[in-house]
């Protein structure tokens, strides 16, 4: 008979191998990192541009500019895009985040040489036709009316522009800055920005020889531009832990949103700061998740999550809970993180998080585009591969004074901007 | 090409085991043929609320999560009208933890009031989360019942009402667990770094000694045939008016099922799809529009949901929406057209192998279909569709005695 009581023998994750890229540089100078793995004939080739001259009176510039990539070249409609795309089963997505602005495309090798061109068109010569910028103001502003009415949409709204003002990473949208999109703007901000020094190139799954040859080809010496004026540098202060509060009269729910300002990737304490994180919100067994909705059942969820980006970090605390549990939900967060300031973590729960942490980079890297995520987190950090070295030395050896010490650094309530939007009992 | 193995234990599990050297991970997926259509109709959400329970601890573990995180694994599940499916990944090294923790909550759960209590709650707020306190979240509510008049799928998973949640008992719990979770009534598939002889000693180890019960059989209400169009008109607190148009079409096993999902990625997949295109950018009658199916087991839906643009009316966004079902009742597929769906789904089903999960999960869906293999024979099916059935199909669905319609419009 099995002892069914008895949990079988385990071992701690000895090995994490990261597999780091080939580094090309093209005769224009346009760096090219490739990470080949996989059985799949597939391909991923991601543009990624840095964002740059934000200017706070044209907030959408940018974003504008990368969404409409695929709406039309001088030789191409959006149509003709879009068809080429579908045709050959491929994938072509523009993705907007608050250091980047990325194209990436997804195709099976068989079809590289019908679908890479369709990039170079897009990111050399598109022209941003008018009836489809009309288009997007359009339709952005109905589904931005429909987001106003979300508690979550619009916690992070007010939160975002709470901790980071009037900057990029800040920015509150309006549906009147979709009016005053106009295609000059785009234009000036396409020629700008989308240019092969300002671009890094990500190829990642297959990479056949064929490959790398027609990424040379396409984006070598062919495509040439100007000097780039480097990427956006935003300056931020610590907010002094207001609390913003909108009320919505028939809400069933209120969401929460708490946090601060905080250290990024290139900070020494990011490490340790992620293992004390994961213990607060991270995962779900943290303590977060364990009190406000395993044994209260105030949520559905709750979590913490420490985000780097290139000019800062932030910190926050996100749940959706109960309008008529509100308060207290609050009041056990708060008590959540006084007991990481005041007590050291036991080596039961801490020797959990660390085999969990391990367990869960391992899970991360699953393919070789998997791979290709984890070397540009710290390439567009300006880190190098010690930083993952490091990362699970601290994972392995943080003590519980260590993280203690960090609660007491990083975190205080009273310091955190508090965002409810719904209902307080 | 997912490979696999499979083999039956005496107790009538069945394990699929996928030999996969690229990963140091492991992925235990356990699927119980089980969902929200096999409940009482007075107690909906059932099915969904018990996969809550089954982390609520085992007869002889106490906590299902704490362990397997302790060695470096996670976990979650889904419940959807079909089935209820389980998963955890873990370093492979590791595998044996995933064995001791699932065969013990398929022996027996712990049935603790406490853990009923909590996640009664839990399941109240995301009741609220997803289809109360969201524009437009309770749609699914509403075009179920107005689409299914006897079949089980006129519930949604969450349940009928909060209600039906909050008087949920540990009886209920009980019955609902000797019922429908033991081992024939499983599939369980070991991916990942693992070798199948071990994967078979696992299994006899842990699963082994679980009693045999025998799978009940499924009596089922069959939907009777819609003779009727059907219309309801909400009003609501949302910004944008919508609409909603539903028609009954074959089951996922049926063969009918591949070219009405190749008819929604005409219509509506990818930018150069015909809603997107005639309608959204050219036509400039809506902000959004979208075709899809629900793919369930029995009969489902195909359905069609937009939001017109202001100023244009519900009549003319509907007839817009005619005129291109019509094409596709009265005109041929062009080649090209037809050519570059398929194209889509074949390069999707490659994607679909670069996910050690997707593929567990996928091998378990394809079993309960009635064999795994199927898995690996589903592209040529869809490569074998001709424009000629997809026309046939599209007559036979798009009939507006076979629609229900749902006006959700702007208080």
């Amino acid at each position: 008979m099995i002892d069914r009581k008895l949990p079988p023998a385990f071992g701690q994750v000895e090995k994490i191998e990261l597999i780091k890229p080939k580094p090309i540089i093209l005769g224009n100078g346009l760096k090219v990192f490739s990470i080949n793995g996989g059985g799949q004939d597939l391909i991923r080739i991601e543009f990624i541009f840095e964002n740059i001259a934000y200017d706070a009176s044209k907030p959408l510039q940018s974003y504008a500019t990368n969404t409409m990539l695929n709406d039309g070249t001088s030789e191409l409609s959006s149509s003709d895009i879009a068809d080429k795309i579908d045709y050959f089963g491929a994938f072509l997505q523009t993705d907007f985040s608050n250091d980047q602005s990325s194209v990436t495309l997804y195709s099976l090798n068989k079809h590289l040489s019908e679908t890479l061109p369709i990039v170079k068109a897009i990111i050399s010569d598109s022209i941003f036709p008018q009836v489809e910028l009309d288009t997007l103001i359009r339709n952005q502003k109905q589904k931005l009316s429909v987001n106003l009415e979300k508690n979550d949409f619009l916690s992070r709204k007010i939160f975002n522009s709470v901790l980071f003002g009037n900057t990029l990473y800040g920015y509150d949208t309006r549906a009147e800055d979709y009016d005053r999109l106009t295609q000059v703007h785009l234009q000036e901000y396409f020629s700008l920005a989308y240019q092969p020094e300002n671009c890094t190139v990500v190829v990642s799954g297959k990479v056949t020889d064929d490959a790398l040859k027609l990424i040379d080809e396409l984006f070598g010496e062919s495509w040439t531009g100007g000097k780039s004026v480097g990427p956006n540098n935003f300056n931020f202060y610590l907010g002094t832990g207001k609390e913003h509060y909108v009320e919505k009269a028939d809400a069933l729910q209120s969401a929460i949103r708490l946090g601060k300002v905080s250290i990024n990737r290139s900070h020494l304490d990011f490490p340790g700061m992620q293992v004390l994180n994961t213990i607060l919100g991270g995962y779900f067994g943290s303590r977060l998740m364990a009190n406000i909705r395993e044994d209260k059942g105030y949520t559905y969820g709750i979590g913490s999550a420490l985000v780097s980006m290139k000019n800062t970090g932030y910190f926050f605390i996100a749940s959706e809970v109960g309008a008529d549990v509100c308060s207290s939900a609050l009041d056990e967060i708060q008590k959540e993180i006084n007991i990481l300031k005041t007590e050291t973590v036991n080596d039961l729960e801490l020797d959990l998080v660390r085999n969990y942490m391990l367990g869960s980079m391992l899970g991360g890297l699953e393919n070789a585009m998997s791979h290709a995520d984890k070397f540009k987190n710290i390439y567009f950090s300006d880190l190098g591969y010690e930083y993952y070295r490091d990362y699970i030395n601290t994972v392995r050896t943080i003590t519980p004074i260590e993280i203690q010490e960090l609660a007491n650094k990083y975190l205080d309530w009273d310091g955190l901007e508090k965002v409810v939007v719904g209902k307080k009992d | 090409m997912v490979s696999f193995e499979r083999f039956t234990l005496d107790n009538g599990l069945r394990v699929l085991v996928h030999e996969d050297p690229t990963t140091p991970m492991a992925v235990l997926n356990i699927l119980y043929d089980v969902g929200a259509r096999d409940e009482d109709p007075e107690q909906t959400g059932f099915a969904h609320l018990f996969e809550h329970l089954m982390f609520g601890g085992s007869v002889n573990i106490p906590s299902y999560d704490e362990p397997l995180q302790r060695v470096g694994g996670e976990n979650n599940a889904f419940t959807s009208n079909d089935i209820t499916n389980y998963y955890i990944t873990l370093p492979a090294v590791n595998l044996e933890t995933a064995f001791w923790l699932e065969s013990d909550r398929m022996l027996n759960l712990a049935f603790s009031e406490k853990s009923l209590e909590v996640q009664r709650n839990v399941v109240g707020e995301e009741f609220k989360q997803r289809y109360l306190n969201q524009p437009y979240g309770d749609v699914w509510l509403k075009l179920r019942p107005l689409a299914y008049k006897e079949h089980p799928y006129k519930w949604a998973t969450i349940g009928k009402s909060l209600k039906h949640i909050e008087d949920a008992t540990i009886e209920d719990v009980k019955k609902f667990f000797n019922r429908h979770y033991n081992p024939s009534n499983a599939i369980m598939v070991v991916g990942g770094d693992v070798k199948l002889g071990e994967v078979k000693r696992l299994s006899e180890r842990w699963f082994g000694t679980i009693p045999a019960i025998g799978k009940v059989a499924r009596k089922l209400p069959a939907e009777p045939v819609q003779t009727e169009e059907r219309i309801e008109t909400v009003r609501a607190n949302v910004p944008l008016d919508a609409i909603y148009k539903v028609f009954h079409m074959p089951a996922r096993t049926d063969q009918g099922y591949y070219p009405a999902e190749l008819i929604s990625d005409v219509l509506s997949r990818g930018n150069s799809s015909r809603l997107f295109r005639n309608l959204l950018k050219d036509q400039k009658l809506f902000s959004e529009i979208n075709a899809y199916l629900t793919g369930s087991l029995d009969a489902g839906l195909f359905i069609i949901e937009g939001k017109p643009l202001p100023g244009v009316t519900m009549e003319t966004a509907e007839a817009a929406i005619w005129t291109e079902l019509d094409r596709m009742k009265n005109e041929a597929v062009p080649e090209h057209e037809l050519t570059k769906v398929k194209n889509k789904m074949e390069s999707t089903m490659v994607f679909a192998e670069m996910s050690l999960l997707d593929k567990a999960m996928n091998l378990a869906y394809f079993e309960l279909l009635g064999d795994a293999d199927q898995l690996n024979t589903e592209t040529a099916k869809y490569l074998a569709v001709t424009a000629d059935d997809i026309q046939k199909h599209a007559q036979d669905i798009f009939r507006k005695e076979n629609s229900s319609t749902l006006y959700y419009l702007a208080n």
